[in-house]
């Protein structure tokens, strides 16, 4: 008959045995295997642009090849107008994003934890999010004027609804299973709101995020081509002014500064909070 | 069919337990009209304290449908259900949250049942060590094995400090050595401290392994057919002739209730 010291040991064995183990990757080889294929494609992507430049298909004071644009760029960022732009076009991003995201939790919350509001509101914000948020600058303009607040208006309105909708789809898929076992526990009404549906929802949260940003980032980028405020100098503004003045090459180094902030804020930001959560809740792949 | 209270291996009779768990005519019809299911049809049933009762029936006897009234995660039709102190509700999967660790899941119950925050982490690294995952407190639940996540979450329910451990087929999923294993561990811990559960399970040799009691269950609606009481010593293992003796004699009660499903 197994005595209780006999039964220690075999679960200890058991466990030991059953402990999945991640292979070891060093740092530098996860690195590595995660930055290639990237690497890869944005060479093929310059090669394709390269390739239109050298096939004669437009000439190259309308489109210049890569190295002309990256050395147009190297330039602009030595010049404290350009720099200075990319500034205030950044701040405008947060602050607008910030704003978004205080309405867009706010709308979110009530929307998934109230039912009246549910039926009603809620196929309103996913109608919102269909609508192209450029659509919103003559209004904006009526209401504001061309100023910092008729940007900041369509930045909220096109990103907050991504991120309501982000809170109310991540409360939508809790398990049910999740809930019963925070109500087993105890948790009623605030408390299960705030100890299991808040965290159980944030994957779909971060999701939304996501989205919100790059609808924030659209709509900044369509308003400051059309709400150009004077002497104030912005990324739009700057992109408005090179094509004005027919200069190709500032207009595509803009165009890649643009393309670059989107991508980094995506991946560093967005991207790593994602990652972090995925692997916390295991839905990570060690091998990948 | 139901024979005087047993004694238990440790010598404390049964009989002194009053009932803290009693469920009196219970029915519950899930649906209206032409859609409804009958999950539960009049059953009634009681389980004193300190008891190990085990219900056992085929599939469709609304096993965890009476687990679920008595947790209080849905209310009955018809009928009464009484339970004397708190309940915990172990399901087939862990259902731990995979947003805390190890420690924070255990953690939470103690929390939401109002254990001041000094108190938690080492009552709950007590309650691992209970459920023989000292030092684990730290890891994520993904990272355990089926086995491990089902312990994790006998040492939650423990954190609530429940009078009744209700368990809905909680080593379903797990192979036969965890099984018994866990079935030891379960034994030691409800031989120590002295808690009732009710244990679900379709898997009869499980029961006679684990119950003072087994109650077989009627499919369609769910009632009660018959009572066993068990009165082989502890600690049990599964593959006593005497475990096996008394399962067989189980399944023919519940093969003969299936049957009579194929002739209506």
């Amino acid at each position: 008959m197994a005595t209780r010291e006999t039964l220690d040991q075999e679960v200890a064995g058991l466990d030991a045995l059953e402990m999945p183990r991640a292979p070891r990757v060093s740092r530098a080889a996860r690195l590595w295997a995660g930055a290639w294929p990237k690497i890869l494609a944005t060479l093929l992507a310059l090669g394709l642009w390269q390739t239109a430049v050298w096939s004669g298909w437009r000439p190259t004071y309308v489109l210049p090849g890569p190295l002309t644009v990256f050395h147009e760029l190297w330039d602009r960022l030595y010049d404290g107008t350009f720099v200075g732009a990319v500034g205030v076009t950044m701040r405008r991003a947060f602050l607008g994003f910030a704003l978004a995201l205080l309405v867009g939790v706010v709308l979110g919350s009530l929307v998934a934890r109230i039912k009246v509001l549910r039926s009603g509101v809620g196929s309103m914000i996913s109608g919102l999010q269909t609508m192209p948020s450029i659509a919103w600058f003559p209004l904006a303009i009526l209401f504001f004027k061309r100023s910092e607040a008729a940007i900041m208006f369509v930045i909220v309105l096109g990103a907050a609804p991504a991120i309501a909708n982000g809170l109310i789809a991540g409360t939508d898929h809790i398990p049910p299973l999740m809930l019963r076992a925070g109500r087993v526990l105890g948790a009623h009404g605030f408390s299960l709101f705030r100890r299991v549906i808040v965290p159980a929802s944030l994957p779909s949260f971060v999701a939304g995020l996501k989205q919100g940003w790059a609808f924030a980032w659209r709509s900044l980028m369509a308003g400051e081509l059309l709400v150009i405020i004077a002497n104030r100098h912005s990324i739009g503004e700057q992109l408005q002014t090179a094509r004005e003045l027919a200069d190709a090459e500032w207009l595509m180094a803009t165009m890649l500064v643009i393309l670059f902030i989107g991508i980094a804020v995506d991946a560093l930001i967005f991207g790593n909070l994602d990652r972090a959560i995925r692997r916390r809740w295991g839905l990570l792949d060690p091998a990948g | 069919m139901t024979a005087p209270s047993p004694t238990r291996a440790n010598g404390l009779s049964e009989t002194t337990g009053a009932p803290v768990l009693q469920v009196d005519g219970v029915s519950k019809v899930f649906g209206h009209a032409a859609a409804a299911v009958q999950a539960l049809d009049r059953i009634s049933l009681e389980v004193r304290a300190g008891e190990f009762v085990c219900l056992v029936g085929a599939s469709g006897c609304g096993k965890s449908t009476l687990l679920h009234l008595l947790a209080g995660l849905d209310s009955p039709t018809a009928g009464r259900i009484r339970v004397e102190g708190r309940t915990a509700l172990m399901f087939q999967e862990a259902a731990l949250f995979p947003w805390l660790t190890v420690g924070g899941n255990v953690s939470l119950a103690l929390r939401l049942r109002d254990v001041p925050r000094a108190a938690r982490r080492p009552l709950a690294a007590s309650l691992l060590e209970m459920v023989h995952l000292e030092g684990l407190g730290a890891r994520r639940p993904h990272e355990l094995s089926g086995g491990m996540r089902q312990r994790v979450a006998l040492a939650r329910a423990l954190a609530q400090d429940a009078d009744v451990l209700l368990m809905d087929e909680p080593f379903g999923s797990l192979d036969a050595m965890t099984r018994d294993l866990l079935h030891a561990e379960l034994e030691r811990l409800w031989t120590d401290r002295r808690f009732t559960v009710l244990f679900v399970t379709h898997n009869v040799r499980e029961a006679v392994r684990l119950a003072d009691r087994v109650l077989v269950l009627t499919s369609r609606p769910g009632r009660v057919a018959a009572s066993f009481d068990v009165r082989i010593p502890r600690p049990r293992r599964i593959e006593t002739p005497a475990v096996s003796a008394l399962a067989g004699e189980i399944t023919d009660q519940l093969s003969m209730e299936v049957r009579r499903h194929g002739h209506t």
